[in-house]
């Protein structure tokens, strides 16, 4: 989620000079029709029956319009599972939210297209595994689902709602990421991520299988770069580049805490989607305390937000308010310490094990776990 | 191909499709809504949108409303609206 100001500051807050966040992800189901082995959900997938029932949503929805969220992504899993969608975005449309829906577009038809446009959303992202049907079908782990998406994504602007692609990118597709441009003008789409694969929960498993070799990724950069100039009045594109290989830190979520709010399917409140990964965090539920208490002076949220917990060289650094200490489930997974420097930025002292992890995965050529519910031994 | 030609007074511009001008009541301002984006609109960019980028005026008439309201000479305004516009236009917040 991006944000520009004009000559205004985003002021105002919900108390002790704390902005509200911009804009919640709702994970309304961790149930999918698809099996992409870089899901951005947890390893350990949360059950149809824990998930929170319509009026709880309600409640959470009205609770984020009143503290100042700006946008709500309806998510998943693939949340046009969930029955109560078009209640829900009727909700949140009439709240004041700008509604957007990430689907896999499995079953999406025109009919529920406009149920859906009808009910209030403003918005529709749908995800692409690659350029080419069979090459998608195997990274979904879903047969057909290529062909569905293109028909879904072409009622999407016929029916005249905004239409994001997104382009996930990984080293089997990298070298076709110029196509996914071709294709998002070709659909009509308003928009495009492309977006290089972050790797947490089952993509950090599938690392070995996903990661691109060096030579690709500065291949793919220099085509992409080459095209946006011509781009500009036709296809905004949200470029994410891959930091396994960079020398800065993303500033991740926009700095923990800062401007976004992760619900899981079970009402868990996290600072991002990933942050279940971090030991020895305390995560409140939406049935504990309303958000906006929750986000004021919620353990998980206080944890890491602003630059007080910072440790050196991070704490003397120039840049700490620009990428407010990069990624903590990444420090997490290649440093082993959440609380430590971000190891992608090169001022860390585990920087030069994240291009020897890359390296030696991008030439791995392991088989892909597929995302599924697993039983626990 | 090359850039997209600058906006000129013989436009017509709306909002982009899922571009929706709302006030935020907690921020005290007027944003564009865009597809995970927003947009904070200054008090001239704001009167400057609504001139001339809904759809029901052409840009020209829209700059002749800008220049009576502010009361301000025409030329002085011009370019700078077109500007704006072009740079909203260019960051995919209008069509036209």
């Amino acid at each position: 989620m991006t944000v520009m100001t004009g000559t205004k500051p985003l002021a105002c807050g919900v108390g002790g000079g704390l902005e509200p966040p911009l804009a919640i992800l709702a994970e309304l189901t961790h149930r999918c029709p698809l099996a992409c082995p870089y899901c951005s959900n947890p390893l350990e997938l949360e059950a149809q029956s824990r998930e929170l029932d319509t009026a709880t949503w309600k409640r959470v929805l009205d609770e984020a319009a009143e503290m100042g969220v700006l946008q709500v992504h309806f998510s998943g899993g693939e949340p046009l599972l969930r029955r109560d969608i078009e209640e829900l975005i009727t909700h949140a449309s009439g709240a004041g939210l700008y509604v957007n829906l990430i689907t896999s577009a499995a079953a999406l038809d025109r009919a529920r297209i406009e149920r859906l446009r009808d009910a209030g959303l403003h918005h529709i992202q749908i995800s692409f595994q690659d350029t080419e049907a069979k090459e998608a079908d195997r990274i979904a782990g879903f047969p057909s689902g290529h062909e569905r998406k293109l028909k879904a994504a072409r009622e999407v602007v016929a029916a005249g709602v905004a239409l994001t692609v997104n382009a996930v990118i990984q080293r089997s597709n990298i070298d076709h990421a110029e196509a996914f441009i071709d294709l998002a003008l070709e659909l009509g789409a308003g928009r495009i991520e492309i977006a290089n694969v972050q790797y947490y929960g089952w993509a950090l498993l599938n690392r070995p299988a996903l990661m691109p070799t060096r030579e690709q990724l500065i291949r793919m950069d220099e085509k992409i770069r080459a095209r946006l100039p011509s781009l500009k009045g036709r296809l905004v594109v949200d470029y994410v580049v891959p930091d396994y290989y960079a020398r800065r830190p993303k500033a991740c979520m926009g700095g923990w805490g800062r401007r976004f709010m992760n619900i899981t399917p079970s009402g868990k409140v996290l600072p991002c989607h990933a942050a279940e990964t971090i030991p020895n965090l305390a995560f409140e539920t939406v049935k504990d305390r309303s958000l906006a208490e929750i986000w004021t002076d919620g353990p998980a949220f206080a944890a890491y937000r602003g630059t007080a917990w910072m440790p050196e060289p991070c704490q003397g650094c120039e840049f700490k308010e620009v990428d407010w200490g990069g990624c903590r489930c990444q420090a997490l997974a290649i440093a082993g310490d959440a609380s430590a420097t971000d190891p992608i930025c090169e001022r860390s002292d585990k920087h030069a094990l994240v291009a020897e992890l890359a390296e030696r995965d991008s030439t791995a050529g392991q088989a892909i776990t597929y995302r599924g519910y697993v039983t626990r031994k | 191909m090359s850039e997209a030609a600058p906006i000129t007074e013989e436009a017509n511009l709306r909002l982009a499709p899922g571009v929706m001008l709302r006030q935020d009541r907690t921020r005290g301002s007027w944003v564009l809504m865009a597809p995970e984006r927003v947009l904070v609109l200054d008090e001239i960019a704001l009167e400057v949108v609504r001139a001339c980028a809904q759809g029901k005026a052409s840009v020209s008439e829209g700059i002749d409303a800008l220049s009576q309201s502010f009361d301000a000479p025409r030329s002085d305004i011009t370019s700078d609206v077109l500007d704006l516009l072009t740079d909203l236009r260019n960051r995919g917040f209008l069509v036209s």
